[in-house]
């Protein structure tokens, strides 16, 4: 196993709520997308594996009515990896699925965004793919929007 | 006893191969692929995955093709899959209230805040084979509405304010886990709803039914069924928080009960809850009327003798990986185990002749 992060005051330089912020858009954003956000972007800053992307199942937790104690409903796959940049920084990847690519490039644009480039990473980047994901929310709750019922009552004949 | 018996090795690799091009079927047909699987049969993949009780949409495609179309064999290639993966965390548990609702509908309730909402339904539809989906044909575009952003409030809230319903007791207790230790009786609610969770839809709904034609005697009302996605959030050790590391989409069902009271309790409606992957509404239905039947004792409602009442007849019947294990395994090879019981037969068979013999000749 890697060791343990040492760099635990660089973490938290740029504030844990933007950080998680931006890890959550990049563990949910379409790999595709963040390969293209990526390429768009130009070169990468070369790093060395701290974990390389490793596959495995993360148990997922409900709660009895939604709202009480919880309880264990099933696993989903997810890929973790943590990579150091050559400038130092420290980039962490959870990712839901298998895909050990979205993995890496998540974890590099964690470290970027740690670093001095980050406003352009957050504009070429992830900017795109909060967008990407907003739409997509969107796109779906007009469809379901669509099927709401509007309920009318007849008037019977009856006087 | 078991004999390990040598041979049959060519026979097997046959029939393998002859099974691989079965499965591919006719060559002059195009062949399925993964994706197609995933996206035109997505409710099979949404079983495979609640019930192989592992959330990965390609896995549960794959596991599909490689099976044949055979559910339950693909849901034994996830299970076997899971036990290979390591164990990288749990998740908090989920927010269903923050739903991005498809589908959100109350039985209970018409007026309900946030509306009746449809969603992708088979509901209403005619039941009717429709041949233009034999041809090839453009798919009819779904119709767009202004979108509500705001989260969806659980139906069973507004209950909950008159004080008519159960309120959900909330512990942080840590759930047991029926992946890492083995089920143990008496279960706990959390155990419980586990193994229903990942139960045989069709066992489970046939226990569910039992319930309502009185074998239990409840009588439960969908106080709301939802489905849409919902994030997942892990607690990251190397960070100190925790981040959304993905998505699932889940069907959640709450069902209410008139209950009259008892001993323990006030008259008032009382609560069970489903809880499945994908687009699975059935399963779901059914799972919150077993929670609830199987309630019964902490609620101090009277026993009976029904099935769905029996914890132990429930939770060590559920799962068809289990059961499918043990009656299958029957089917193979028991030469030496039958050689015996022959052998057993012939002697008791003898005694008897013996002994009739004997009869008759005295």
């Amino acid at each position: 196993m890697n060791k343990m992060n040492p760099a635990s005051s660089q973490d938290e330089a740029p504030g844990p709520a933007a950080r998680k912020a931006w890890m959550s858009v990049l563990a949910k954003s379409n790999p595709k997308d963040l390969n293209a956000g990526l390429a768009a972007f130009g070169a990468l800053p070369t790093f060395d594996w701290l974990r390389r992307p490793e596959i495995g199942g993360v148990m997922v937790r409900g709660r009895m009515g939604g709202t009480g104690t919880a309880f264990n409903l099933g696993e989903m796959t997810a890929t973790r990896c943590s990579l150091r940049l050559e400038s130092g920084e420290v980039g962490h990847a959870y990712v839901q699925g298998r895909d050990t690519r979205h993995a890496e490039q998540a974890a590099i644009v964690d470290a970027m965004m740690q670093g001095p480039n980050a406003a352009a990473v957050q504009a070429a980047v992830l900017t795109p793919l909060s967008e990407a994901f907003a739409t997509q929310r969107l796109k779906r709750a007009e469809k379901a929007a669509a099927t709401k019922v509007d309920f009318f009552t007849m008037v019977r004949g009856e006087d | 006893m078991y004999v390990a018996v040598k041979g049959g090795e060519r026979a097997i690799d046959n029939a393998h191969a002859w099974l691989a091009e079965e499965r591919r079927g006719d060559t002059s047909v195009a062949e399925l692929s993964v994706p197609q699987i995933r996206e035109q049969l997505a409710l099979a993949v949404n079983r495979v995955m609640t019930e192989g009780s592992l959330y990965d949409p390609d896995l549960a495609a794959l596991a599909i093709k490689q099976s044949r179309g055979d559910l339950i064999e693909a849901i034994f290639l996830i299970r076997a899959y899971r036990t290979t993966l390591p164990r990288i965390g749990h998740s908090r548990p989920v927010e269903t209230e923050t739903m991005l609702c498809d589908r959100r509908i109350s039985a209970t309730f018409k007026d309900v805040p946030g509306g009746q909402v449809l969603g992708p339904t088979f509901d209403y539809t005619h039941r009717l084979l429709d041949f233009k989906l034999a041809a090839d044909g453009e798919a009819m575009a779904a119709q767009t509405a202004a979108p509500r952003i705001e989260p969806t409030p659980h139906v069973t809230e507004f209950l909950n304010k008159e004080g008519l319903i159960q309120t959900e007791a909330r512990s942080e207790d840590t759930p047991p886990d029926l992946t890492r230790e083995p089920m143990e009786l008496p279960a706990n609610r959390a155990l419980r709803l586990q193994a229903l969770a990942r139960g045989d839809e069709g066992f489970v709904l046939s226990m569910a039914y039992s319930t309502q034609r009185g074998y239990g005697n409840s009588h439960a009302f969908v106080g709301e069924l939802r489905i849409g996605k919902v994030a997942v959030e892990l607690d990251i050790p190397e960070l100190g928080f925790a981040i959304e590391i993905g998505e699932v989409e889940l069907t959640e069902c709450e069902t209410v009960n008139k209950f009259a009271g008892s001993k323990v309790e006030p008259p008032q409606f009382t609560r069970g809850y489903g809880l499945t992957f994908g687009q699975t509404e059935r399963k779901a239905i059914s799972m919150a009327l077993v929670d609830r039947a199987l309630r019964s004792k902490e609620l101090g409602v009277e026993m009976s003798n029904s099935p769905a009442h029996d914890e132990e007849f429930v939770l060590y019947h559920c799962d068809n990986i289990q059961a499918t294990g043990f009656l299958e395994h029957i089917k193979l090879p028991h030469y030496v185990d039958f050689q015996s019981e022959m052998e057993l037969v012939r002697k008791m068979r003898a005694e008897i002749f013996a002994a009739q013999h004997k009869e008759a000749a005295e």
